[in-house]
């Protein structure tokens, strides 16, 4: 433990999945980390820190999880943390409105032997459930403060960090008063009563001695034989593998069931005493429940969801869209008079309205449909339904060899690849994991939006919203499909089955929509302002420089060549035009850049407004380019590479550099293929 | 019987599990011990489940299911 002179101590937050540790984070660090009603969303540790008192207070966020036996990436995390030395308090965050689920945690975490403070979080709502909590015998029977608080609404947060201090100081370990009704005082040679919170059978206890007498004499310089006996007993690898010792003669076989069992008989007279009142039962999530996992009709009312977002996404991002087109346009009129006032060179205005204004602002005009888009997903997020989603596509998931569980990350996909891809974390087999990364990229993220919209609406008009619809259903029977033949023909067959806890729904919280869709607006800006800024710069230098210099002619240009070696692998899928090549090309840093480029590539200053549209069409049209090749430039940039950023992260996630590369290679070909049958098919019937 | 062959509504009683080592300690964990009573909130295609455990739902699949015996 580090000393408390220099006044800092570290501080972890740990508790069930979807129990609030990440909303007390925000709290405590101003941090806008995100949050959703569903388990699993965090699936990093995060730090952070904070002033209390004259005290630097570092706080670590950690992926939730129900025990310290770790079955999930995300779990061993978490685990790893909270073993370490790095840690002065551990703070239990528990959701006080599953208390009997989540004190199995807080029984593991105090045998631990490090200091604990329970945050008993969602007081609230056992509160609104008609419930008390004792919480003067609580404490009593764990033998640790109890800070009751509700992390949403701000409550008791000073107290809880006060505890937590005072509790790092603490010499005298507190009282615990043990009082088992139902059985007769412990005649046992050693009785552990008023040493342990967690008191076992005396057949457990007697092994336990005995473990804990062997470790002392082999390994004499530890703190906590009982909590390393107990894991030992428990067969727990990681810590069987460090204290190897002789054990034939003391345990036969695991005892990790009655361990639990006897935790959870403990944990039964906790809320037996503690636990007043009775609970009314969440009427509307059960009547909720009754419509939204229905046999029959939950798989097309989860298909009318998705469609009332993407309905709103386009018509209401559109309406919403006409606005910042006005602005743009006031924008680059401005900037062109104030470029032409200080007499700038030709090629100085061409660069900052042809290239910047025209790229950059060419994506920003779709930030209304991406603010909605993800609006939907948060409230979707936050209500509770993505839990119940997992369990609506278990059937079809079952059959690609994957568990319900996996469609979460792919739902996460329609908002961005980067995180959907993170969020695979929560699968428990490696093999389930990388399938996933490698299906995830064909859901249609945000970033491939503009593509649809500016093209669909050029060539498709009225029916844009349809062919921009239909986008994502190719995208999700691609993922499909890919998954369908991995299963088929590949070797070993999954055998997780489908476990998720499915929480109460509840009305999404203003504060989280907002922090969520306020951080994604960000992420979009910031990717208009570096990425796409970056590319729409060196987009022009291309297209305006070629072996001879600058060149006001753009089929002299260095992006024309490059363009043109490359036509010929595009033709038969139609896209054989240098220009939709090289915005293709640059469309692998980000989604958004095709767009951009082709703003670049056409010279068109504002070309999501009616005139730019229309400029945009002609140009096309001069080219050659029909509605057939914008439906494959449309298929192809649905299927190909999502990103540099989705290569970086599978890299990461997969710890595979070569799985990165195969996935890389893989999306392209599926794209090409796919297009390929599209376009030559689509000749035939035209 | 099994527990996939509970009937919406109704409340169960754990009596056993027939499943691989880990998939059991993680039911376990979760409070699916020995003497637990469940009750049914939903069931479809013959064992995809909707369960309450201890005042928590929990989605179970068939596999699972399956290998859970229960009394009434």
């Amino acid at each position: 433990m580090k000393s408390n002179d220099n006044k800092e101590m570290t501080v972890a937050f740990i508790g069930n999945p979807n129990c609030g540790k990440t909303t007390l984070f925000n709290a405590y660090t101003g941090a806008n980390l995100k949050v959703a009603n569903w388990p699993g969303v965090t699936v990093e540790k995060v730090e952070g820190s904070f002033d209390f008192k004259g005290e630097k207070i570092n706080l670590v966020d950690l992926p939730g999880t129900y025990s310290l036996s770790s079955y999930t990436m995300e779990e061993q995390v978490s685990r790893d943390f909270i073993l370490s030395d790095e840690v002065d308090v551990v703070i239990d965050v528990v959701d006080a409105s599953a208390l009997e689920r989540n004190l199995y945690l807080a029984l593991q975490l105090i045998e631990l032997g490090k200091p604990v403070v329970i945050a008993l979080n969602m007081m609230d709502i056992v509160e609104k459930r008609g419930m008390e909590i004792d919480l003067h015998r609580l404490p009593e029977m764990l033998g640790v403060p109890v800070i009751p608080i509700s992390a949403r609404k701000r409550k008791g947060l000073d107290i809880l960090i006060h505890a937590a201090v005072h509790h790092n100081e603490q010499s005298v370990p507190d009282r615990i008063l043990h009082e088992h009704p139902n059985s007769t005082v412990s005649k046992h040679r050693h009785d552990h009563h008023d040493e342990y919170v967690m008191v076992y059978s005396d057949k457990i206890e007697d092994m336990l001695d005995n473990i804990e007498d062997r470790l002392r004499a082999s390994y004499p310089d530890e703190k906590n034989y009982r909590w390393l006996a107990i894991k030992i007993s428990e067969y727990d690898s990681d810590i069987l593998k460090r204290y190897p010792i002789e054990l034939k003669d003391i345990l036969s076989q695991s005892m990790e069931d009655v361990i639990i069992n006897e935790k959870y008989d403990f944990i039964e007279e906790i809320i037996d005493e503690c636990l007043v009142g009775k609970k009314k039962t969440e009427e509307w999530t059960d009547k909720a429940d009754k419509i939204l996992t229905h046999k029959f009709w939950s798989i097309p009312v989860f298909l009318l969801i998705m469609a009332v977002v993407f309905f709103l996404t386009f018509a209401v991002g559109d309406f919403l869209k006409g606005y910042v087109e006005v602005g743009i346009d006031y924008i680059i009129g401005a900037t062109e008079a104030f470029l032409i006032n200080l007499g700038a060179s030709k090629q100085m205005i061409s660069l900052i309205c042809d290239g910047i204004i025209a790229g950059v602002g060419g994506v920003i005009t779709f930030l209304p449909n991406i603010i909605i888009l993800f609006f939907a997903l948060a409230v979707l997020e936050d209500s509770g339904y993505m839990s119940r989603v997992a369990y609506v596509m278990d059937g079809i998931m079952g059959s690609l060899g994957l568990s319900g569980r996996a469609f979460i990350p792919m739902l996460l996909g329609f908002g961005c690849t980067v995180p959907a891809i993170m969020a695979s974390r929560a699968l428990e087999s490696k093999k389930d994991r990388m399938k996933v990364m490698l299906i995830t990229p064909f859901m249609s993220c945000s970033a491939r939006l503009p593509i649809y919209i500016l093209f669909s609406e050029i060539f498709f008009k009225e029916h844009a919203m349809i062919a921009a619809y239909s986008m994502y259903v190719i995208g999700i029977a691609v993922a499909i499909l890919t998954a369908w033949i991995i299963n088929k023909f590949g070797k070993t067959k999954s055998e997780n089955a489908l476990l998720i806890e499915l929480p109460e729904y509840k009305i999404p919280s203003g504060r989280t929509v907002f922090i969520y869709v306020f951080e994604k607006i960000k992420d979009f800006l910031q990717k208009a302002g570096t990425t796409i800024f970056i590319a729409s710069i060196i987009m022009w230098v291309l297209l305006n420089f070629g072996i001879h210099g600058y060149t006001g002619d753009m089929t002299e240009s260095f992006g024309a060549m490059i363009g043109k070696i490359v036509v010929p692998l595009f033709k038969p899928i139609g896209l054989g035009f240098w220009q939709i090549v090289v915005a293709l090309i640059a469309g692998i840093s980000a989604k958004e850049v095709v767009v951009s480029s082709c703003a670049v590539l056409f010279g068109i200053q504002n070309i999501n407004s009616e005139l730019g549209m229309s400029m945009m069409q002609q140009a096309l049209e001069g080219i050659g380019f029909t509605s057939l090749n914008a439906v494959s430039l449309m298929i192809f940039s649905l299927l190909y590479i999502p990103c540099a950023a989705t290569i970086v992260t599978i890299k990461k996630e997969s710890k595979s550099a070569g799985w990165a590369a195969f996935s890389a290679l893989f999306q392209l070909c599926t794209a090409w293929i796919i297009t390929f049958l599209v376009y030559q098919i689509g000749m035939i019937i035209l | 019987m099994k527990l996939n062959n509970g009937i919406i509504g109704e409340k169960y009683t754990v009596s056993g599990m027939k499943l691989p080592m880990a998939a059991k300690r993680r039911l376990e964990v979760l409070g699916l011990t020995n003497g637990t009573v469940v009750e049914v909130m939903n069931n479809k295609s013959g064992g995809t489940m909707v369960i309450k455990i201890r005042g928590t739902r929990f989605a179970l699949g068939k596999k699972m299911t399956e290998a859970i015996e229960v009394m009434d």
